[in-house]
């Protein structure tokens, strides 16, 4: 006789469409966390935001034609990082004014295309808004593979080049690195990374997964790519609870993720031993001043 | 030993925004001599050494190194920005910084060499700061944190040294160790200019004076630079800033 804990792990595994979903959520929950921590450290958490609401048009369009739709929304995700950064240095508008224009005109534009095309088409506007984990298919499962590798693989062979850039980029220009085709190849794997998410979060709540495991693993350690491997552990034990709570308590996937990616942040932000609200030395002191 | 190649910066003008912020600067930088860039706030003295390193765009004008652009041989540059273009809450130690000055010389796909590792050492043992490599960067003072990026800048082996305003909120002992260093640096033959924002008695320093204000108003030994008259056409009246006027 197996525990019941071993029991309530394998049941939902039975079946396929779980196994697959798992596979691609803990996928998800690694690229994010990794890819999320450059958007964290370089203060662009606005600019995720402003790809994953980006993809929505390129998506449509690529439905339309019978083209891969995360070859579609890739597209739609580089054209606007283009567009924002085009913008800013064109025109005296400031870069975060520039992403709420575009990246609202896009999303508007994608729902429109979508609303139209869902009546003759078998596609449903919220499974892209919220994420349809239940119906990743075989497909998705190679493309998210593919895209997990590519990210990885870049990230670790750009590492040392990222870093610098990410830290300092006026030092990192000056000593002769080609920081133009870092920025763009950092914009080409966040808008990489919220294609693969789609399915599992859906582009309104990516955001959370490019976030917050990346924010979480900062409050506790101290280099960047300590920060990216605690980040993808909490990643992917998100996507994995997120999953199991939804099966079990008949929730829909990608809020249940993001609920527990959340959750873990406030745990750190209350307990972390460095920065913890409840945990520094600081806080204790200020209390015991206001209660006495 | 062939004489070390100098810079020379050829009718450069920069704008800023629409904004005239150097007018047609022209002036030779020479090894050996510690050089000071001065003026009023707004002056372009930032402006310059980004515009020199391409940090910026030029409107007009050359800057060449030896008889090639000089941001053809970035490589040979080290640059440490002003302390407020960092993130000092970004997750990295001070050993984090100071190899990412041997970043470029390691080259794309490849591992840092053992001499990276050795080089980074010995300049964190050159700027008393070895004893801090696993510190978080945001964990130190400023003064500290200045002697960690002078590190990573020794690492980079440049013939050029930029250093912008590298004395705002240190400490005495690390203004003393940082001019000790830009000498040494000097003294091997590397050119060496400096940013400064107001020093009062440490401009005694510098060998070689810049005094701009969106103009070059005087460049040269300190005794011929700081004259009354280039004093109130740098810093209109308040001629205050410098005890040392000649």
């Amino acid at each position: 006789m197996s525990p019941d804990w071993v029991r309530w792990f394998f049941e939902p595994l039975q079946f396929a469409f779980m196994q697959r979903s798992l596979v691609v959520a803990i996928m998800v929950g690694i690229i994010c966390s990794v890819v999320g921590s450059y958007l964290m450290v370089q203060r662009l958490a606005l600019l995720g935001d402003a790809i994953s609401h980006s993809v929505l048009p390129g998506l449509a369009i690529a439905f339309l034609l019978g083209v891969n739709i995360f070859v579609g929304a890739f597209i739609a995700g580089i054209i606007s990082t283009v567009m924002i950064g085009w913008i800013h240095t064109r025109s005296p508008i400031k870069e975060d004014a520039a992403m709420g224009i575009v990246f609202s005109a896009f999303f508007a534009l994608g729902i429109t295309l979508i609303t139209t095309i869902q009546k003759d088409n078998k596609i449903d506007l919220n499974h892209f808004l919220f994420g349809n984990i239940l119906g990743v298919t075989v497909g998705d499962m190679r493309d998210t593979a593919i895209i997990t590798a590519l990210v990885l693989v870049a990230v670790a062979l750009l590492y040392k080049e990222l870093l610098f850039y990410s830290f300092d980029p006026l030092g990192a220009q000056a000593s002769g690195l080609p920081v133009g085709w870092l920025n763009a190849g950092l914009m080409v794997l966040i808008s990489l990374t919220v294609v693969a998410s789609m399915k599992v979060v859906g582009v309104i709540l990516v955001l959370s997964l490019l976030i917050a495991p990346g924010a979480t693993a900062y409050l506790l350690v101290p280099r960047l790519h300590q920060v990216m491997v605690l980040g993808a552990v909490i990643g992917v034990g998100s996507s994995i609870s997120g999953l199991y709570l939804s099966y079990y308590l008949n929730l829909p996937s990608g809020p249940a993720i993001v609920l527990v990616v959340s959750g873990l942040f406030a745990l750190a932000f209350l307990f972390s031993p460095r920065y913890g609200v409840l945990t520094r030395a600081g806080l204790w002191r200020w209390l015991w001043r206001v209660g006495a | 030993m062939a004489t070390p190649p100098y810079i020379t910066i050829d009718h450069l003008s920069v704008n800023y925004r629409d904004v005239q912020a150097l007018r047609n600067i022209n002036l030779t930088l020479r090894p050996g001599k510690l050089v000071g860039i001065f003026g009023p706030n707004g002056a372009g003295k930032s402006t310059l050494i980004k515009a020199m390193l391409g940090l910026m765009p030029v409107v007009t004008g050359r800057v060449t190194y030896g008889d090639q652009a000089l941001t053809h041989q970035l490589d040979r540059v080290a640059y440490v920005p002003q302390r407020s273009q960092i993130d000092w809450t970004f997750p990295a130690t001070v050993w984090d910084v100071v190899m990412m000055g041997r970043v470029k010389k390691t080259g794309w796909l490849n591992r840092f060499s053992t001499v990276s590792r050795q080089l980074a050492k010995d300049a964190l043992e050159r700027v008393d700061m070895l004893a801090f490599r696993d510190r978080p960067i945001g964990a130190l003072s400023g003064g500290q944190q200045q002697r960690v990026f002078l590190a990573r800048a020794l690492a980079q082996e440049a013939d050029i040294f930029c250093f912008d305003e590298p004395f705002v909120g240190v400490d005495q002992k690390t203004e003393t160790v940082i001019f000790k260093i830009f000498q040494e640096l000097a003294a091997a033959g590397h050119i060496v200019m400096v940013v400064n924002h107001d020093l009062g008695e440490s401009i005694t320093n510098f060998g070689q004076i810049i005094l701009l204000n969106k103009e070059l108003i005087a460049a040269g030994p300190r005794d011929w630079v700081l004259t009354r008259d280039n004093m109130i056409r740098a810093y209109g009246g308040h001629v205050g800033v410098f005890g040392h006027v000649a």
